[in-house]
């Protein structure tokens, strides 16, 4: 394994990626530390005030702090710096969630389809039907069904990305169970299911990660534009999406609001994306060649 | 004396830093004069291959030629243009490689591929050239020329797909032919009838032939004069008779004597012991069906007849595509047969499901062509091994020490089981996999062509091995191979399989001797040469 780490440590798209989620990742721990309000306090002294502007919030319990307002505040006097640091937590637990989620129900979906064959033309019909929705409307849909919160939005971006992981699974199973090594232990009286976990899983392990840092990423953006469109999370949960669409009103007058979460946003999907680019060309033996030799 | 056609100087080919070696090839030196032949033999990582593209200029850029230089008809080709290789390719150059499936365009129908190469090197008219193609084509032998010319290469046998190959490589009568071991994806017959096509084209045209091949078999066939290379080295350079009958160096004998002999040795005691494992009127047909539901079968094995007593080594011979690794899957039962009975010793075992056939499995193993796939690349060699037994209800300590019982038994030290598959070499692998097949108690071990795979010295060493634990275990060995020279050596009855059916079977000195059957009889004149006795070495 050591020689696979080194190899992943001097990809240069994986060390930044991996940084800029690490700071990403620091961010959303340490939230409450960093000179942040109550993301869900207003305080209507300061609606509307500018970026870097420095002023006491007043805030729900009545106490008073002294406050630099970073990335100024929203029309209902709501610190943005707070909002946008809090939003780290939703967006990278969104995306990791989303892409654990896929990846495990799609990885049982694909394996079941790629080794018994009975389960094969049935599963991947139904997967058929589900990838002809376009992805953002059944994700619309399905919050609209479930209702806001974050399990739902989570399982909604979900489920529209299953039947790629479905697919891709089922391939790599395709070809992993002609393998001499799964034959040998099917001579061995290895139990299937055994077979399954120990034989075959661990050498998909690869292209599934690779896969699961796209569906991150998009989940990442997916979510961010559901609650653009009023669809995600309630504003009392501050997310990059919510924070933009409560921007958009006043986009002209105070662009901030929109911007800031923006720039946070964007090289958060950038980080996650290169990320899965580099782990692919590393891990991924198709690729492998392209770089070394 | 005429000037060669081919001359390398001191040629050394250096690797990226920090491989097992600082040069693929190494102040090699070699000539080839117009209508000769010159074999280049040498194992797996000998650096011949190097050797060879470096001169075809299809060096991968990691590689670089840092010394000595190659003439081509008194030019150098080291310091040539890239466009300059490109005319001299085709023209002056022509290539034949190992795998004619890979070396074809598989979207552009052969006539188109040829044509391609006579546009870009001739003013020919399209009549003339068509005309040459038809020529050409009816001159390497390939059926129906006008019909080839309008076939993809996927419809094509392997054989004529490498007479394609060598259609382009001769078409413009090139004065150097290079064969990268150009018969070893194929079959013997096949191979025979290349290797006697390529040395009449050189005949008729006078070209000088450089042939890269592992196989001294061929070597024996074709070479005027043979070069031995080790570890990107020469060992010998000398006449064909020469190497093989007088060889100086002892890299050479070693190779030479790790071949196995054509002719079987004296015959074991027939086995007495009890009957492990067989088969009676054993079939398979797969079923297709088409877009209107109407069934096609394929027969792939019909009416096997086997029987397979303990400490017997029977050998399954035949060429792809005969049925032969069928015929062995339905045994193991990897595959379900569709007709006839199987006994796992006392247990008919023929559509037992899988869950009744699994406290039975232990009886029968499996050891893989491939050593590179036959062991999980993400589990350790241990973990590999103590699988078997732990299924077939041993404690982890139990199995734990019969693993380390085993890795001495194949001779890999105790300490490997904790790496990964991937730190061994191919030979190392296969005796891996021996093992963990030996660590369930099997009465019977199918090898599907274990020794295929390997080089003719660790080849050897496998065979002694399979034999050791055979005599030790006393079990029957079911060996599938289409090598007949090993067959020759290591088992005591051969099957002969054709088109899915047992065309004969015996003792194998008697089916060596006196072939019924008229395949049999094809297959057996088709091996290579017999390699001429070495003599003895003066002190």
């Amino acid at each position: 394994m050591a020689p696979v780490l080194r190899s992943l440590l001097s990809h240069g798209a994986v060390r930044f990626g991996a940084g800029v989620l690490a700071v990403l990742l620091m961010i959303a721990a340490l939230s409450p530390w960093l000179g942040t309000v109550d993301p869900a306090a207003m305080d209507s002294a300061h609606i509307n005030t500018g970026a870097g502007s420095v002023g006491e919030f007043a805030l729900l319990d009545g106490r008073t702090v002294a406050h630099t307002f970073w990335m100024g505040a929203d029309n209902f006097g709501r610190d943005i710096y707070s909002r946008v640091l809090y939003g780290t937590r939703i967006s990278l637990l969104v995306g990791v969630c989303t892409a654990l989620v896929a990846l495990s129900v799609g990885g049982v979906l694909g394996m079941l389809a790629g080794y018994f064959r009975a389960m094969d033309a049935v599963l991947m019909r139904v997967m058929d039907g589900l990838m002809a929705i376009p992805a953002i409307l059944l994700a619309i849909a399905l919050v609209a069904a479930l209702g806001a919160q974050v399990w739902t939005v989570v399982v909604a971006i979900a489920i529209p990305e299953i039947p790629r992981v479905t697919r891709l699974v089922r391939s790599l199973v395709l070809t992993l169970r002609e393998e001499p090594f799964v034959e040998a232990a099917k001579a061995l009286a290895t139990p299937t299911p055994v077979i399954l976990m120990r034989h075959i899983l661990p050498n998909a392990m690869a292209p599934l990660i690779v896969q699961g840092t796209f569906i991150a990423a998009s989940a990442v953006l997916t979510e961010a534009i559901l609650s653009f469109l009023g669809l995600g999370l309630p504003a009392d949960i501050p997310t990059w999406g919510n924070i933009m669409a409560e921007g958009r009103v006043q986009f002209t007058q105070y662009p901030g609001n929109v911007l800031f979460p923006a720039l946070f946003l964007v090289p958060t999907v950038l980080a996650i994306n290169l990320l899965g680019d580099g782990l692919r060309d590393v891990l991924d033996p198709k690729f492998a060649k392209r770089g070394g030799a | 004396m005429t000037q060669a056609v081919l001359s390398i100087q001191g040629l050394t080919v250096a690797l990226p830093a920090g491989g097992d070696r600082a040069h693929a090839v190494q102040s090699v030196s070699l000539q080839i004069e117009a209508g000769r032949t010159l074999c280049v033999v040498g194992e797996s990582g000998s650096g011949k291959s190097v050797m060879a593209t470096t001169v075809m200029g299809l060096l991968d850029k990691a590689l670089k030629p840092v010394a000595g230089d190659i003439l081509l008809n008194g030019e150098s080709l080291l310091g040539a243009s890239a466009a300059r290789m490109r005319e001299l390719r085709g023209q002056t150059l022509g290539m034949v490689f190992q795998e004619p499936m890979t070396a074809l365009n598989p979207v552009m129908t052969c006539g188109d591929q040829v044509d391609e190469l006579l546009t870009t090197h001739t003013q020919w008219s399209a009549e003339e050239r068509r005309a040459e193609i038809l020529r050409v084509f009816e001159r390497v032998r390939l059926p129906e020329p006008e019909r080839m010319l309008r076939s993809y290469p996927h419809q094509l046998s392997g054989g004529q797909r490498q007479r394609i190959v060598i259609a382009m490589a001769v078409i413009l009568k090139p004065a150097l032919l290079i064969c990268d071991e150009p018969t070893t994806a194929l079959d013997v017959t096949t191979q025979q009838e290349i290797l006697r096509l390529i040395a009449d084209l050189q005949r008729e045209q006078g070209s000088a032939v450089l042939f890269i091949t592992h196989d001294m078999g061929v070597v024996a066939e074709i070479a005027d004069q043979v070069l031995v290379m080790n570890q990107g080295e020469v060992v010998e350079s000398a006449a064909r008779d020469e190497v093989l009958c007088r060889p100086r160096a002892a890299y050479t004998r070693q190779l030479l004597s790790a071949v196995p002999a054509m002719t079987p040795p004296a015959p074991r005691p027939v086995a007495t012991g009890a009957v492990q494992l067989a088969g009676q009127d054993v079939g398979k047909t797969y079923v297709t069906r088409d877009w209107l539901g109407r069934a096609r079968p394929t027969v792939a094995l019909e009416h096997a007849e086997l029987a397979l007593r303990a400490g017997e080594t029977v050998g399954v011979v035949g060429e792809s595509g005969s049925g032969k690794s069928t015929l062995a899957r339905c045994l193991i039962r990897l595959i379900d047969p569709t007709a006839g009975r199987i006994h796992w010793g006392d247990a008919e075992v023929a559509y037992l499901p899988e869950s009744q056939l699994r406290p039975l499995r232990h009886r029968v193993q499996v050891v893989f062509q491939d050593p590179n796939r036959s062991l999980n690349p993400r589990r350790t060699v241990g973990q590999s091994l103590i699988e078997g037994a732990m299924n077939f209800g041993q404690s982890r300590q139990d199995a734990e020490a019969l693993a380390a019982d085993l890795m001495q038994q194949v001779r890999l030290p105790v300490e490997a089981l904790k790496r990964y598959p991937s730190q061994f070499s191919g030979g190392q692998r296969q005796r891996l996999a021996i093992a963990r097949a030996l660590a369930c108690r099997p009465q019977v071990l199918v090898a599907d062509e274990a020794v295929s795979a390997l080089d003719v010295s660790v080849q050897a060493q496998i065979l002694t091995l399979l034999r050791e634990v055979q005599d030790r275990l006393g079990l029957g060995l079911l060996f599938i191979t289409h090598d007949l020279r090993v067959a020759a050596q290591l088992c005591d009855r051969v099957l002969v399989m054709h088109q899915g059916h047992i065309v004969e079977q015996g003792p194998t000195a008697q089916v060596y001797a006196q072939p019924s059957h008229a395949y049999t009889r094809r297959l057996l004149d088709a091996a290579p040469a017999a390699l001429p006795a070495m003599e003895p070495v003066h002190s």
